[in-house]
């Protein structure tokens, strides 16, 4: 055994690696899958408002529909979409096909496009009945 | 265990700027980690020139040059210059690669160079690679048989042999084991995308017979299954190999020998 071996430092890793496409998909689906919970947890607590009263009901339903209250909504919305095109992405690879960089990256793009389109979607089909 | 900075006496402090080489016509900027062992202190990043007109075409030579003619403590790995050794592994602009095979000319503006990440560094870009070299030594990477040892050679078909191409070239540098994230946080005991390429190679090598032993020995949930596919180590890989793929490859069969 070494005897310096303590006074060795640790060599610069997450610091000085230069991101790409797959490095960061891989980090955005554990961050999408992470937040999923805030959108279970506003919807019960909408449920349960609407079991206690008129007034309360209001009053959540009020927060859910403002603007900040949209905004987490449409947040909630692309982390769902994008940890499901994501997790689809995951099974590709779990059967053994897509494997190769250039594939692998193509999957990527189409994880990144298949979320944000579906997302756009649903907000405008919402945007429209309000209409 | 996912650290995201580096302890206080790891981190990379600016370092000394050395001076540029007098009547240089084209000059390279270089950034270099440094880590002397003896003086103690935080590791830096000292600044160098190189003449471009007076040293070879890769960064390797670069970095011999800068060892003869500015500053002689420059300590780094390298053997065959040729892509074949695996020695001069190391962090260049932002990717492991080695430095013999990767040409300046492709570079634009300066070089940022770092030991491969998340390794404890014995000096300046050479990284103690004990550990990684310790959990090839677990997979057994040698022809393991129970049928008696044949008169001449163990024969394997020109198909059974092709099912080696893409796994054998490995040269063991190390340059995908330190791009891994899933390496950085958990390689106490997850293998890492070379060793686990190596495994592959000989769960596919229709002459050995311990097929079932090495899976056994792998069917871990940190050993294997901590690879992610992040891709990094195809990435990274300068013989074009793609761990990944292999690791897809011994889930597989994990899951095969059990249905």
């Amino acid at each position: 055994m070494d005897t310096n071996s303590n006074s060795r430092p640790l060599s610069p890793h997450l610091q000085i690696y230069r991101p790409n496409l797959l490095m960061v998909m891989s980090i955005l689906h554990r961050i999408t899958g992470a937040f999923l919970p805030v959108p279970v947890f506003l919807g019960i607590w909408w449920l349960a408002a609407l079991a206690s009263s008129q007034r309360y009901f209001a009053e959540v339903n009020g927060l859910l529909t403002s603007w900040p209250g949209r905004l987490v909504l449409v947040v909630s919305l692309y982390a769902l979409l994008h940890h499901a095109f994501s997790g689809l992405r995951y099974l590709v690879w779990d059967a053994g096909a897509g494997l190769d960089v250039p594939a692998a990256r193509r999957l990527s793009l189409w994880t990144l496009f298949g979320a944000i389109a579906t997302t756009l979607l649903v907000v405008a089909v919402f945007v429209i009945k309000a209409g | 265990m996912v650290e995201f900075t580096l302890p206080a006496k790891a981190r990379v402090k600016p370092g000394r700027t050395w001076p540029k080489p007098e009547g240089a016509k084209r000059l390279k900027e270089f950034r270099v980690y440094r880590h002397d062992p003896d003086g103690g202190g935080n590791p830096r990043l000292d600044v160098y020139f190189v003449d471009l007109d007076a040293c070879g075409p890769m960064v390797l030579s670069a970095l011999i040059w800068i060892r003869d003619h500015v500053d002689s403590t420059l300590t780094f790995r390298r053997s065959c210059r040729e892509g074949i050794c695996g020695s001069c592994s190391m962090n260049i602009n932002g990717a492991n690669g080695l430095a013999c095979t990767t040409a300046l000319a492709d570079i634009d503006g300066p070089l940022t160079i770092h030991p491969l990440p998340h390794l404890p560094i014995i000096k300046d870009l050479v990284p103690d690679l004990s550990h990684f070299y310790a959990q090839h030594r677990l997979i057994e990477p040698w022809l393991k048989t129970d049928t008696p040892e044949p008169q001449r050679e163990w024969k394997q078909s020109k198909e059974d042999r092709g099912k080696l191409d893409g796994l054998y070239e490995c040269i063991l540098c190390a340059c995908c084991a330190a791009a891994c994230p899933s390496y950085w946080w958990n390689q106490e005991r997850y293998l890492g995308p070379a060793v686990l390429l190596q495994a592959w190679r000989w769960i596919a090598d229709s002459r050995d017979e311990a097929t079932g032993e090495r899976l056994d020995r792998l069917d871990d949930p940190f050993r294997l299954y901590r690879c992610h596919t992040i891709m990094n180590c195809a990435q990274a890989c300068p013989k074009g190999l793609n761990p990944a793929r292999a690791i897809s490859k011994i889930k597989a069969s994990m899951v095969k020998r059990r249905v």
